[in-house]
């Protein structure tokens, strides 16, 4: 092609621009550089993660720094919360928030792996669309929802009819005695139980469906019974997952906020009644942190965050761990 | 006639008849709560809605009337300031994470967003408050959308992860093939067939945010006017439910139905009209 005739190409530029080999090794390296550069984005982006995790951390030590210095390791086991006296121990609120946990966890998780193992192994396949849309539907409605609901129905509720005859029948236990309110210990495990249900009902029914299908056959053409092949194959496969589904409940539990601070009550106290009032760490730092005054109180409230940041992190840990071992397919009995 | 020659027990029958029996039990009573709850909210919330509710402030206790205008536009305020922070951070976390995030530090970003997905709402709400809240001494709009955006991006990173995964391979190998740059198609190929289902990752963050209460306490504190300023305190429906349904007045704990009503709704219609937009294919193109 003579020099000159041709014409200039609207994307290529003319054609002699193209014979230039330095520029077009330039090119590529521009090019390579806009890879980089995009690639360098994004891993920001999920370096910010970890930063976020880290100042999340960083922060609360830093502001409960006060408390940690003036109570050390005694905050978690002092029952005493004096604002007046600038006075704080944790325990009255760690047992509020194990025992209403455990509570939550008693009543949802054999309603949820039921639900699960409906959904997934008896429900015809019609309803099982409406029914797992329920389900999320229930994980949709948010806390403060749950709370004014366990305010205004749940507690009258349990006061009319469910707290006079467990009482009745159960006082002797020590668990369902004294004045009943309605509100206390047993309407946050309920409320709780309610707001844990999806999550564990979700995951259960993943690992029960990860079980292969092989196992279920067998167990069948062996004779089980449908009951039985549900425990002997897909119940013992899924152990370990339904474990994690559990734990990862517990961890929800354990952070719950609104709805339990709205039915629990609100006292600092340990009380063996579950009729009793109660108060969490996180439903304790919700209410107290606003009206807080004075360094050490808020230090205080920040350490018991802190303490709540540092049990859900171990708590969640272990139940990824749990399900992932499941799902994607690695030894499970190992970690069971 | 053949007869079987074995039959199961009784024993094992009834068993298994009692077990199927309370399996289905449970889901049945699984679904009592949601129809309950949604009842109640309908039913008691009814009452006091109307337009007035929509659009005025809150009156001071004992006076009828007045609504909850601020705290609507606010909880909106709120939701669009959090996804300035939690989308861009999210989405960017999400390709990081299915497109080079194979390896060893993929996986550490995997579990801490995973773990952060786990942190309660409070303690995010307390992060915020020492990190904005505290400089500026004042509470702000901006201290609660930080706490909701950070809220925001495990969720939109990780549901981002998952369908970005879904994109078949070979339509990231017939455009590298095609002499374009890996960041190019990343952009305008997988993000761009990904759109929906990113969208939807981005609504899932939405509902989850929009009903929080705990974190806004002390951020976003809450304001009996009308505001639009980022630096100024601001009202959102469900910090105005928590503080009608704690007052001790009949008149308030209706408008905290009502409040409690036009917040399900709104939460369910975001979802649903979501849905639909989707499924028409407007939304095209999330580069």
């Amino acid at each position: 092609m003579p020099e000159g005739s041709a014409t200039p190409d609207p994307v290529l530029g003319t054609p002699e621009k193209l014979q230039i080999v330095p520029r077009s090794r330039l090119v590529v390296r521009e090019n390579v550089l806009a890879d980089q550069v995009f690639r360098g984005i994004v891993m920001l982006c999920g370096l910010a993660v970890l930063a976020i995790v880290g100042l999340i951390f960083f922060e609360l030590v830093n502001q409960s720094h006060l408390s940690i210095s003036k109570f050390g390791l005694k905050f978690l086991v002092k029952q005493i919360w004096d604002p007046v006296a600038e006075d704080f121990g944790a325990l009255p609120f760690i047992y509020g928030t194990v025992v209403s946990s455990l509570l939550g966890l008693i009543i949802a998780v054999p309603l949820s792996v039921g639900t699960a193992l409906f959904l997934t192994e008896i429900c015809p396949r019609r309803l099982r669309a409406v029914l797992s849309l329920l389900v999320e539907l229930l994980a949709a409605i948010p806390s403060v929802i749950y709370g004014l609901w366990g305010i205004f129905v749940l507690a009258p509720f349990l006061r009319v009819h469910v707290q006079p005859f467990l009482g009745r029948y159960f006082g002797w236990t020590g668990l369902f005695s004294g004045p009943k309110y309605g509100w206390g210990m047993l309407a946050a495990g309920v409320i709780i139980a309610i707001m844990i249900l999806p999550i564990i009902a979700s995951i259960t029914r993943e690992v029960v469906t990860a079980v292969p299908r092989v196992q279920r056959e067998a167990a069948l053409a062996l004779g089980a019974t449908r009951w039985e092949m549900l425990r002997m194959a897909v119940l013992r496969n899924a152990r370990p997952g339904i474990f994690g589904a559990v734990i990862l409940g517990l961890g929800r539990a354990l952070g719950e906020t609104m709805a339990v601070t709205m039915v629990i009550g609100n006292r600092p106290e340990i009380a063996k009644s579950l009729f009793a009032p109660g108060y969490t760490l996180a439903s304790a730092v919700a209410n107290e942190f606003t009206e807080a005054v004075g360094n050490l109180y808020l230090s205080a409230l920040m350490e018991m965050a802190l303490v709540l940041f540092v049990i859900t992190l171990i708590v969640n840990a272990l139940a990824g761990l749990l399900v992932w071992s499941i799902t994607r397919g690695m030894p499970a009995r190992a970690l069971a | 006639m053949l007869k079987p020659l074995h039959t199961t027990s009784l024993r094992r029958r009834l068993s298994n008849w009692t077990a199927l029996g309370l399996i289905t039990l449970a889901a049945l009573i699984v679904t009592v709560p949601l129809f309950l709850i949604l009842g109640t909210v309908v039913f008691r919330g009814l009452g006091a809605l109307n337009w007035a509710f929509l659009t005025q402030i809150p009156k001071p206790i004992g006076e009828e009337g007045g609504g909850m205008g601020n705290a609507i536009v606010g909880s909106l305020l709120l939701l669009g300031f959090a996804s300035l922070i939690g989308v861009p951070l999210g989405i960017g976390a999400g390709v990081f994470l299915a497109e080079y995030g194979r390896n060893k530090f993929g996986n550490v970003v995997r579990f801490t967003a995973d773990a952060l997905n786990g942190v309660p709402s409070v303690v995010i709400g307390m992060t915020a408050w020492a990190l904005v809240v505290v400089p500026q001494k004042h509470f702000s709009l901006l201290a609660g959308s930080v706490a909701l955006g950070i809220m925001m991006i495990p969720v939109i990173s990780r549901t981002t992860e998952e369908v970005l995964l879904l994109v078949p391979q070979s339509i990231r190998e017939a455009a590298l093939g095609l002499g374009i740059l890996k960041w190019r198609t990343i952009l305008s190929v997988v993000l761009r067939t990904a759109s929906a289902g990113i969208v939807t990752s981005v609504m899932l963050a939405f509902a989850r945010i929009a009903g929080e209460s705990a974190p806004l306490m002390f951020t976003a504190f809450g304001n009996e006017f009308w505001n639009m300023n980022p630096d100024q305190p601001v009202a959102s429906l469900p910090l105005q439910i928590y503080k009608y349904a704690i007052q001790p007045y009949e008149q308030a704990h209706a408008q905290a139905w009502t409040a409690a009503l036009v917040l399900i709704s709104m939460i369910m219609c975001t979802v649903i009209l979501f849905r639909f937009i989707v499924g028409r294919g407007t939304i095209k193109g999330a580069s």
